[in-house]
């Protein structure tokens, strides 16, 4: 979901978050040099400019570029305020990226729409200072109402700042192939507020330099009053319009039949497919390569199908199609048996795992009996002097007696590229600090977790993913879209129904209609 | 003995004739009889389809007029003297067994074993 790309509303952030604004830089610019480390993508995007979100005027990058899914989520566009330079920029940025393929040509959008912001925060304090400024002496003198419409234009102000930086300025999680739509609308909207509200303002109020003060501040304080508008509209088409599901995405991993469903409100496809694929970190088992080969002795013994021997006649093509048509007839009759090959070696699989997994639970059992915790009161305790350890060290000593039970339980279980000796013996630390029992600690590999659970492990620069569909990607939802979104090794594979229209009916029961009786069955003797 | 409905039932009926015997001072037939449309069908043993809501013979006494007139555990009563069975309540068909002025209980009764009797005579010839 593109709630947090920043966008438009940027424009609302202002001086007062300035200094919160460098701060806010200078953590971002370090926690985007960390980023090969980091596995959440999502606030390290380097942008400078406040609110890194949105609108990367790259848009219509495609993917080859290896920037990270993870990072600004801008959505393509956000300079849509000079609409004809937007293909200028478009195309600025592409060279800028093909130069510096990290992160320039992404601030475009962000810059443009937070000095529109900025400029659209400013104005109605330059509508007030500049008669101040300029003709102070021929101002009529205003007193109470003025001051009435100053309190109210600072309160109007301060919760336009607040709530531009709650809505707004928060980094971008994805980047979008093509513009976002609403966001370039807000964009352009505020940009012409702005413009005719200054339009006005200069012909009228400078030009003739006009004398009603109080006239000047009432149209500062409709101008706030204009943008706090827009800011609802950005509210309600950025935030609130897709929350109402209407539509449910079934989603199918294309390598090994994973499989969910998601409700969603109205989005178009792109917003659709990072809002997807937010949930997919989080509610998919990981992808494991090595698990999706049947195992050798059953596919071998499909292998070995006839030999078929022309006789004579071996450059015939008509010879070999039906040749080739009398194995497959010959080897589907055939396949008959290995059906009960897969049985047979999938319950010997099944029964090593639980084997392996019983060895490693008691080993691990074992193995945290060997430490306890030690009390605040025996510490000082000079009775038994036992050597005393911090969480590391207690970890290595007794990671030695499950360790092999572990390791072989990870390669019947086809997970050990997952976990590193390191890693396990750092969630044992970790179990052992937070006082975790046995169980606990291996439900981390007993069962394949979520995508995002692995993301440490897994190189973490570039979660790129290819939206691939028959449709544009700015269109709306509708019933029977399919797309599919695709990554190097496998591809997800959505498909788009409608959820159904409910007529709901009402029935009104008497509370004093529940009534019962006997069943009857009497015999009578005549 | 399935029925529809709606649509006529038909079955293979035999004929009992009963004679009241006097008991002190009441006349009795000698044997009990369950069901009815105002009685739950699918408590009775005897019927095979649990939704029939027939009055259905469930004792009958030994040496009792019932017995020596050929009336059999589980029978299912079409009609006494005239008077429908098939779709009375249990106490209408009380009083149609027990008036007083009445001596004889001329019943059509029907049961499986007669239709089974029917059809292989039927296929003998």
């Amino acid at each position: 979901m593109d709630n947090e790309s920043q966008y438009s509303g940027y424009s609302y952030k202002s001086s007062h978050s300035r200094s919160s604004r460098k701060h806010r830089e200078r953590r971002d610019r370090h926690r985007s040099k960390s980023r090969d480390g980091s596995s959440r993508g999502d606030k390290s995007v380097t942008i400078q400019a406040p609110g890194e979100p949105l609108l990367d005027a790259e848009s219509t990058r495609g993917d080859e570029r290896d920037d990270n899914w993870g990072e600004t989520t801008t959505v393509v566009t956000g300079t849509s305020e000079h609409s004809v330079s937007n293909e200028d920029l478009t195309r600025a940025s592409k060279e800028l990226e093909d130069s510096s393929p990290l992160e320039c040509g992404r601030f475009v959008g962000p810059v443009l729409s937070g000095v529109l912001g900025v400029f659209a925060l400013l104005t109605p304090l330059a509508f007030l200072l500049l008669p101040q400024l300029l003709w102070r002496d021929a101002l009529e003198p205003c007193g109470t109402p003025c001051e009435g419409l100053y309190v109210s234009l600072a309160f109007k102000m301060l919760v336009l700042l607040i709530s531009s930086w709650a809505l707004f300025l928060r980094p971008p999680r994805a980047t979008l192939p093509r513009f976002f739509v609403f966001r370039c609308l807000l964009m352009a909207l505020v940009f012409l507020f702005v413009a005719s509200y200054w339009l006005f303002y200069g012909v009228r109020v400078l030009e003739p330099r006009e004398r009603d003060y109080r006239g000047i501040v009432g149209y500062a304080v409709s101008l706030v009053d204009a943008l706090l508008f827009i800011q609802y509209l950005a509210l309600v088409l950025l935030e609130v319009r897709h929350l109402r599901p209407a539509f449910s995405l079934k989603v199918v991993r294309s390598t090994d039949g994973a499989s969910r469903f998601y409700s969603v409100g109205h989005l178009s496809i792109q917003r659709a497919a990072v809002w997807l694929l937010d949930h997919y970190y989080t509610d998919f088992p990981v992808y494991n390569p090595a698990l999706l080969n049947l195992p050798k002795s059953v596919l071998s013994k499909k292998m070995s199908g006839f030999k078929v021997y022309s006789l004579g006649e071996e450059n015939s093509t008509n010879n070999s199609t039906g040749q080739s048509r009398a194995m497959i007839a010959a080897a589907a009759r055939r396949r008959d048996n290995s059906h009960n090959e897969y049985y047979y070696e999938e319950a010997e699989m099944e029964r090593r795992v639980r084997k392996r997994k019983a060895r490693l639970v008691v080993a691990v059992e074992e193995a945290f009996t060997h430490i306890k915790r030690l009390q605040e009161d025996e510490a000082s305790s000079p009775k038994h002097p036992r050597e005393v350890m911090d969480p590391r060290e207690a970890a290595q000593a007794i990671f030695a007696p499950m360790a092999r039970a572990m390791q072989k339980y990870l390669r019947t279980t086809r997970q050990q590229p997952y976990h590193s000796m390191e890693s396990i013996i750092t969630h044992l630390q970790f179990c052992i600090t937070h006082n975790m029992t046995p169980k606990a600690f291996l439900e981390r590999y007993l069962a394949p977790g979520p995508t995002v659970q692995y993301q440490r492990e897994k190189a973490s620069r570039g979660r790129q993913w290819t939206l691939v569909s028959e449709e544009p990607v700015t269109s709306a939802l509708r019933q029977g879209q399919v797309f599919s979104l695709r990554r190097l090794d496998f591809s997800l594979v959505v498909t788009v129904t409608p959820l159904p229209f409910l007529t709901l009916g009402e029935e009104f029961i008497d509370p004093k209609s529940h009534r019962f009786v006997m069943r009857l069955q009497s015999e009578t003797s005549v | 003995m399935s029925f529809i409905p709606g649509q006529p039932v038909s079955a293979v009926v035999q004929r009992i004739e009963i004679h009241k015997l006097y008991e002190g001072d009441n006349l009795i037939l000698g044997f009990s009889i369950g069901g009815g449309i105002d009685q739950d069908p699918t408590q009775n043993p005897f019927s095979e389809d649990k939704t029939d809501k027939g009055i259905y013979v469930t004792r009958v006494s030994k040496g009792g007029p019932a017995e020596v007139a050929g009336l059999r555990l589980g029978d299912k009563i079409m009609q006494v003297n005239g008077w429908d069975m098939t779709m009375v309540t249990h106490d209408q068909a009380r009083k149609k067994l027990t008036k007083k002025n009445e001596d004889v209980v001329r019943l059509l009764v029907t049961r499986k074993s007669l239709e089974e009797t029917v059809r292989q005579s039927m296929m003998q010839h």
